[in-house]
């Protein structure tokens, strides 16, 4: 398009200058957001004099990696990094794996019959996906603890299991919908049963979407707070998953902002390359699922 | 309309019963007698219990580990659950409206959920605004400009909410923080000057809840962005074209043009934001250093902190938890509405 084609109004700006405006707004934009995560990043590299000097630097003047050391060393909590990262990957890949197998059966259920209930059924999974998780919380507590579920990671990864369900099971269910019923039915016509249709045709034919409901999964159970919060005790520091310890360190050691950060950026990069390599999945699904952020 | 749905799940070709499976009937083709797990599968096909199967996992869990609880907070809340019932010095009883009326006449009540209230307004608005000028900027910049910006924001989004919590309030620290030094060198005719140094943000509600609202919002904008810059690419480009092309302005364009074309995604955004923002728990406890503070309570937090302060009172915290669940149901009535409408149910 030339410039002839943009509008007659005298006080629009040339294109060329517009673009430029456009893109210092953009820059401007980007700045505002990521500024809190280099602080962030930055304040992990910064030895203890730099914290808290009268004209901030964004960049450390004599970096240094001790705040990582104590972090890892668990000089500061008592437990290391690798305990923390160890439990929050424990929880997060089975509440993966389980909710992935556990909604596509609902999926499949959904996406290939109809059924009495069937609409009570998909209100049901939109009412317990915003139903809040502190008031839940009250009796959860008081059945964790009847069930000596309490200070225990199989419980929080089946309880992250059952939250990540309701999203995983309404966008799986469009990629089960997807997948044209007659791959099925010439499977089932070449003489495999219903066992081997599913493990041999629909399950590699759903497995992209697997792993887009996969992300929501992850996120969800790595980020997860009022749970591990109530349900991991202070006295079992050694089960505490990631978010937990990040808080607990932060609760505990007010001023130690070199290793808090530290220990928040040893949190947060993992997921922020998630969310990169998945970005552009994350955008397709967005409106159907909504997520909990 | 936009939809992300594709296709439609189950369509109507067979009302019911599995699709796979092969030859039906008492025998097997050879005529000989069913083994038990053929005959399990021709019980299912006659039945057509299949989906009601496929449907057990997931309901027994969301059975036991959300929807007995909740029936659970309903009861408890009409009990006098606390720490003598929990140690067994005393018996449980049942209490009527007992709690509700303590709760209804406990002035923290009234100031949790006037927090609440007035920070969800505050927040929802601006979330939305700022993400659907950003998902505008968007659609405007450059295809590398653009993938930039929007990487930085997904930036922002992927941040977890515990992270981002401690990150700020190490921003707005009062000794020392870049907040306060920023607002101490700003010029005094912008509101800043000397008297934000050891500025606290902590210490009251208003601060606490500014510094949260900015928290929730930088996090929460970039969702509504890219929901809207999704929805944005949706509307074919001679829309716009040719609405400038009559003279119409980008303010006029949006409202009579962007705006009710995207009236779908927004009802969905509006109503996650508000169901969202005030329940918004993580941020608040993070923030107000636990469960110190009573006057900085949320409502989420004033339901919490009655059953995780000492001594528990359980009753109590779940009447509130109740009242806190009834709110977000009525709000997720019409989330479910709108879901309806977007075809969710289908």
């Amino acid at each position: 398009m030339t410039a002839l084609s943009s509008p007659r109004s005298g006080f629009r700006l040339s294109r060329r200058s517009r673009r430029a405006l456009l893109n210092l707004l953009g820059l401007l934009v980007a700045l505002v957001t990521v500024f809190p995560i280099l602080w962030m990043i930055s304040t992990a590299f910064k030895p203890a004099t730099e914290w808290y000097s009268l004209t901030p630097h964004p960049i450390p003047s004599h970096p240094t990696l001790a705040n990582f050391r104590a972090v890892f060393s668990g000089s500061l909590v008592g437990k290391s990094y690798w305990v923390f990262l160890r439990n929050g990957l424990f929880v997060t890949v089975s509440a993966v794996i389980l909710s992935s197998l556990i909604a596509l059966l609902a999926a499949v259920a959904l996406a290939r019959f109809r059924f009495r209930l069937r609409t009570t059924y998909l209100i049901m999974l939109l009412i317990v996906q915003m139903l809040p998780q502190q008031a839940l919380i009250i009796t959860l507590f008081l059945d964790f603890r009847s069930w000596g579920l309490l200070d225990n990671l199989v419980g929080l990864a089946l309880l992250y299991t059952t939250f990540a369900l309701p999203v995983t099971i309404l966008m799986l269910r469009n990629f089960v919908a997807a997948v044209p019923r007659e791959v099925e039915e010439a499977a089932s016509i070449d003489g495999a049963g219903p066992y081997k249709v599913f493990w041999r045709v629909l399950l590699p034919l759903v497995a992209p979407g697997l792993v887009a409901t996969s992300v929501f999964a992850f996120i969800f159970a790595y980020n997860e707070f009022v749970f591990a919060l109530s349900l991991l005790s202070p006295t079992s520091v050694g089960k505490f998953t990631l978010p937990l310890s990040v808080q607990y360190f932060y609760g505990r050691n007010g001023a130690q902002w070199g290793p808090i950060m530290a220990s928040s950026t040893l949190f947060t990069i993992p997921v922020m390359l998630f969310f990169i390599g998945v970005q552009r999945r994350l955008a397709s699904g967005l409106v159907a699922g909504a997520v909990k952020g | 309309m936009v939809r992300t749905v594709n296709g439609q799940p189950g369509s109507l070709r067979s009302p019911a019963g599995p699709t796979s499976g092969g030859r039906g009937g008492r025998h097997s083709a050879s005529g000989r007698p069913l083994t038990s797990q053929q005959r399990f599968a021709v019980w299912i096909r006659r039945h057509r219990v299949a989906p009601y199967l496929l449907l057990v996992p997931s309901i027994a869990l969301i059975g036991v580990l959300v929807l007995y609880p909740t029936v659970q907070i309903g009861v408890i809340s009409f009990q006098n659950y606390g720490l003598q019932q929990e140690i067994g010095t005393l018996p449980t009883q049942w209490v009527g409206f007992g709690n509700y009326s303590q709760i209804l006449h406990d002035p923290e009540f009234w100031l949790s959920l006037r927090i609440s209230l007035i920070s969800a307004v505050v927040m929802v608005p601006l979330t939305l605004v700022v993400g659907t000028l950003v998902g505008l900027l968007l659609s405007r910049l450059g295809p590398r400009m653009a993938a930039f910006v929007s990487s930085v924001a997904t930036l922002a989004w992927a941040t977890p909410a515990v992270s981002a919590s401690v990150v700020f309030v190490w921003l707005a620290t009062p000794d020392g923080g870049v907040v306060d030094w920023f607002l101490s060198k700003w010029p005094s005719w912008l509101g800043g000057g000397a008297h934000w140094a050891a500025f606290s943000w902590t210490n009251a509600a208003l601060p606490a809840y500014t510094l949260i609202t900015i928290l929730v919002v930088w996090s929460g904008f970039p969702f509504v962005a890219v929901s809207v810059l999704a929805g944005l690419r949706t509307i074919p480009s001679e829309l716009h074209e040719s609405a400038r092309v009559d003279g119409a302005s980008g303010w006029r364009i949006f409202w009579k043009v962007t705006f009710p074309l995207l009236k779908p995604i927004f009802l969905v955004l509006v109503l996650l934001s508000i169901i969202w923002d005030f329940g918004v728990f993580t941020q608040v406890y993070i923030v107000i250093g636990e469960l110190g503070q009573r006057d900085l309570y949320n409502l989420g937090i004033y339901e919490y902190a009655n059953a995780f302060n000492m001594p528990p009172e359980y009753g109590l915290a779940s009447a509130g938890a109740f009242i806190l669940t009834i709110i977000l149901l009525i709000l997720t009535v019409g989330y479910v509405r709108a879901s309806v409408r977007q075809g969710a149910l289908r």
